[in-house]
């Protein structure tokens, strides 16, 4: 999350990211999967955030966004499906 | 229906066999349709057919591109005389100003790239921009630097990227967005690589036009006129022989 908030404060600027509202739900360690909450008028700016992350810790990673939902049971449903 | 995706510019190395089988099937994994890969117009036979195997094998199809790096304007109609009927795609990486008006107004080029983003010489302005809605250039903006720099370099590109897209917008000249990625870790899904356009002041459906309907229309159209029934725009042979 340290990650998220850095690069959208670099990319949006600290009022950006104060508007989005972000909010970790769940992190499923195993798959590596993370359920983020954010205002459904800013979810372009998380998306365009998570898309542009290339390291994570100084390590070389990348972040891809599976589905957005606008609840948690369809998100849950459309990520078993 | 469902949507298909294309990136154009997988700059995969052709004789690291490996890297070309791991880059397509990422982009396979991800969602693309298409996938193009930049090959020199010396690529032996051999590596184009494995680089097709590759993407057959990932249910993913492929168009043969080259991209041109003239450094003159005659440079650049010398290599398009010969090589446009050998790739689907003619891309030039514009370097300098003159060859960038010669691309932009040579209707057999397809895409429109400027790969060293200097905010003090911006090539792609509203004359360029003219040239290429009255043919047939697309403007072709990797999303490689976008993630690659950071801190005030990134802002200066985002800056000029901006100017160009909006000069693209003004005068209705598609853009196509790829990746020109080489690594695998930067491959990003299509709708990931939309929302980094939002960056450069595209809406939702500009840039998810520019992952899916614009790189396909400009395939589809060249696949059309290489095609050997192909004999002008709308004319095309539909049968041979005596009884026709």
């Amino acid at each position: 999350m340290e990650t998220i908030w850095e690069t959208i404060s670099e990319l949006y600027g600290e009022y950006g990211a104060s508007q989005t509202s972000l909010s970790l739900i769940s992190f499923d360690d195993k798959n590596k999967n993370a359920v983020l909450r954010t205002g459904h008028t800013t979810v372009d700016i998380v998306r365009t955030t998570l898309a542009s992350i290339t390291r994570i810790r100084d390590k070389p990673a990348a972040v891809h966004v599976l589905t957005v939902s606008g609840t948690l049971k369809a998100l849950h449903k459309s990520l078993r499906q | 229906m469902k949507k298909a995706y294309a990136d154009l510019h997988l700059r995969a190395n052709i004789s690291d066999e490996s890297q070309v089988s791991r880059l397509i099937n990422k982009a396979s994994t991800f969602g693309y349709s298409l996938v193009s890969v930049p090959l020199s117009p010396w690529t032996p036979e051999r590596q184009l057919q494995q680089v097709q195997r590759v993407c057959d094998e990932a249910a993913v199809d492929f168009a043969s591109r080259v991209d041109l790096k003239p450094h003159t304007p005659e440079e650049l109609l010398k290599d398009v005389r010969k090589l446009r009927r050998r790739f689907e795609l003619v891309a030039v990486m514009c370097e300098s100003k003159v060859v960038a008006r010669q691309a932009a107004k040579d209707r057999r080029v397809d895409l429109l790239n400027f790969p060293q983003p200097d905010f003090r010489r911006s090539f792609f302005d509203s004359a360029e921009a003219e040239l290429a809605s009255s043919c047939l250039a697309s403007l072709e903006v990797d999303m490689r630097p976008l993630l690659t720099q950071e801190g005030a370099a990134r802002a200066r590109l985002l800056s000029l990227l901006r100017r160009e897209v909006q000069t693209a917008k003004e005068f209705h000249v598609p853009i196509v967005l790829s990746s020109g990625v080489s690594e695998e870790l930067l491959i990003r899904r299509p709708l990931d690589l939309a929302a980094l356009s939002f960056l450069l002041g595209l809406n939702k459906n500009a840039a998810t036009e520019a992952v899916s309907q614009n790189p396909m229309a400009i395939v589809r159209r060249n696949r059309e006129k290489l095609s050997p029934r192909f004999i002008a725009p709308g004319i095309r042979v539909t049968r041979r022989g005596n009884d026709c």
